[in-house]
């Protein structure tokens, strides 16, 4: 089986632009809004979805994710959920990939294996679980390798060189490069920087590359396009769910801006 | 494999412990397990670390014979191991001193810890004033309420205190905060982590600087029992005071090792913060060990009437010497506790921390089925000034 994810980056790369991947809390505000805010998105012109599973205990988020996970648990959002949710997304979109973006417990409350038959139930495209770095993941590369879910890993600016090229080796989907040091939401982006991170990454894979953790905005996202092939943006969208009001129409605006500054 | 060359390579006791951070924090850990590779043998470092444990902390702290307690309860003879004494008043400070060396060695400016008794946050305050740091201390908004005495000793050491609103507002909150903060500075800035928890190497740091107290207790128990302790009781949160004490004692095996956490409102209401007695292994702050979860997995709220005990998770090498039955771990409500904080105070005239008075209600329990000719020796981790305003509010008195 071919990856979705792998198909959508030669896709987006032949039309010579850069793939939107955006983050939102699964359950958060509630499941038929996120249904539908993941519906908008994809109309504006987001590429692939990152949906994060709420935990009590969001480490590497900043404050603008870790109220969306709490808003959600809230709501009695689960990993369950989360497989639910998107099984009722499929429904209509068969196509946008989709990856599970959380922490180890909460994916280890299923177990790696029965994670793996939920995944292939719901058509997920792959994980990434922000706690678990290529020493601790055996059980769940195991298994994902099986059934054909990827799974993207983190690089950090702080990753050294031959540490980067042994996380590339593992890595499958995309290779997520961290821009800056910090949390999620975190605004001091160095556009030199990661241009040169990112072409060194460039010797030790041929994987996509997508950089997040500072995008909030066009200009940000458009600092970074030229070296990568994706920008993920989250605590922006987070905020604005948790703003409330109109949140589909916000969403939306917000989506096609950022979908422009790429193509 | 034997304990004494226990973690592994990988950071693990066993199946817990090792390294579930984000990946920028890796290689920050990476590079603290090889500087204290290093610096642990290294002559300089442990001179100052031994003469700073006797000059500023006043270590040996002695093995005290509580005569009229072991008479009162009738049973084995009572040792208190006196950390209660120490600089700052706990057992904390053993780590810190050692921590702090590390960091300046390491040529950190900057320090950050977490705190939830306040405890660790002032032993953390007093290392870094005394060499000339910069300190942040996370603390839960719940915890700055119930310790507020320890809050404002933090600030007159010149240490800010960051209060934490998010999630239950108390120490694993604070742990979180201090992550984000380690992440986001972690090129200046140094993480003493207070207990034997956390990814590796923390574990392993935090028990080797509080491994004194055993070892102490090793050489005390000569002249003061005149044989080895039958028994070692101490309380157990993260676990560092109790790990400090069974550590040099692991692989003596005619000594019981008796860990006591705190039983809350009873084990059966779900309400209290005994991991090892009532939970399930899972993972958080870097570490696999016993976890108060839900099914979920989604780390549920604790309760203790002591801050220092109240988090959800314990020291990876106690959910391994939990599983291999090496030590044991009991329980001690509420009610016990503070029963056992009046009876010592009244007793021994020592006032123990609400922490440590968890250890000493299981002592009341079981000293009077053991006999006269056998002896327990329980960690006094703490003492118990800054516990005055919870026990009085608990009574109903204003102060």
């Amino acid at each position: 089986m071919t990856s979705k994810i792998k198909e959508v980056f030669s896709n987006i790369k032949a039309e010579n632009r850069k793939a939107l991947i955006t983050y939102i809390v699964s359950g958060d505000p509630d499941t038929e809004t996120t249904i539908e805010i993941m519906n908008s998105m994809v109309q504006q012109g987001t590429d692939i979805i990152e949906l994060g599973i709420p935990f009590s205990d969001p480490m590497a988020e900043g404050i603008s994710i870790q109220k969306g996970h709490e808003r959600a648990l809230e709501k009695g959002a689960s990993l369950s959920g989360a497989f639910e949710l998107l099984k009722k997304f499929r429904v209509n979109d068969e196509k946008t990939p989709i990856v599970f973006m959380g922490y180890m417990n909460t994916f280890e409350s299923l177990g790696a294996n029965k994670f793996m038959q939920e995944a292939v139930k719901a058509s997920l495209d792959g994980i990434l679980i922000v706690d678990m770095p290529p020493e601790e993941s055996s059980n769940f590369s195991i298994e994902a390798e099986k059934v054909g879910v990827d799974i993207i890993r983190l690089i950090a600016p702080t990753t050294s060189s031959s540490r980067a090229k042994k996380i590339c080796s593992q890595c499958s989907g995309y290779v997520y490069y961290i821009s800056v040091k910090g949390i999620t939401g975190a605004s001091n982006i160095n556009a030199e920087e990661v241009k040169a991170r990112v072409s060194e990454l460039r010797s030790h894979t041929d994987l996509p590359i997508a950089i997040g953790f500072g995008i909030k905005d066009s200009s940000s996202a458009s600092s970074v396009k030229d070296v990568a092939d994706g920008v993920v943006v989250g605590s922006v969208f987070v905020d604005l769910i948790g703003e409330g009001g109109n949140i589909i129409e916000k969403v939306e605006s917000k989506t096609k801006e950022l979908s422009e500054v790429l193509s | 494999m034997s304990e004494e060359l226990m973690p592994d390579k990988n950071g693990r006791f066993g199946i817990y412990g090792g390294r579930y951070v984000a990946e920028t924090l890796v290689p920050a850990l990476e590079e603290l397990s090889e500087q204290y590779e290093l610096i642990k043998k290294d002559d300089k470092f442990l001179k100052e670390f031994k003469a700073d444990l006797k000059d500023y902390v006043g270590r040996p702290s002695p093995l005290y014979f509580a005569k009229r307690w072991t008479e009162l309860l009738g049973g084995a003879k009572i040792y208190l191991k006196r950390e209660d004494l120490n600089h700052t008043g706990a057992h904390k400070i053993n780590n810190t001193v050692g921590q702090i060396l590390l960091a300046k060695h390491m040529g950190k400016k900057r320090i950050i810890a977490e705190t939830g008794a306040g405890q660790h946050g002032v032993a953390t305050a007093s290392v870094a004033a005394r060499h000339g740091l910069e300190c942040i201390v996370f603390m839960g908004e719940e915890d700055i309420q119930r310790q507020s005495l320890n809050v404002f000793r933090i600030k007159l050491l010149g240490a800010k205190v960051v209060g934490v609103n998010s999630g239950t507002s108390t120490l694993k909150d604070a742990m979180n905060e201090a992550m984000r903060d380690w992440v986001t500075n972690v090129d200046d800035t140094y993480y003493i982590i207070g207990s034997v928890a956390g990814p590796h190497p923390y574990p392993q740091i935090v028990r080797d600087f509080n491994a004194v107290v055993g070892e102490e207790v090793l050489e005390q128990s000569k002249a003061v029992i005149g044989k080895d302790p039958d028994m070692l009781v101490a309380c157990v949160g993260g676990g560092s005071n109790a790990m400090g004490l069974f550590y040099p004692f692991i692989e003596k095996k005619n000594v019981r090792l008796v860990g006591v956490e705190a039983g809350g409102l009873g084990l059966s209401t779900g309400k209290h913060a005994a991991p090892l007695n009532d939970g399930k292994e899972g993972v958080l702050h870097g570490m696999r060990t016993y976890l108060m979860q839900d099914d979920a997995g989604q780390v549920i709220e604790t309760h203790s009437v002591s801050a220092g005990l109240d988090y959800p998770g314990v020291g990876p090498e106690h959910a391994w010497l939990k599983d291999i039955g090496r030590a044991e771990y009991e329980s001690a409500d509420d009610e016990e506790a503070l029963d056992a904080f009046k009876e010592l105070t009244r007793v021994e005239g020592i006032m123990p921390a609400l922490e440590t008075a968890h250890g000493i209600a299981y002592v009341k329990k079981i000293a009077p089925t053991m006999s006269e000719d056998q002896s327990i020796v329980v960690n006094v981790s703490g003492r118990g000034d800054k516990d005055i305003n919870t026990v009085a509010s608990i009574e109903g008195i204003e102060l």
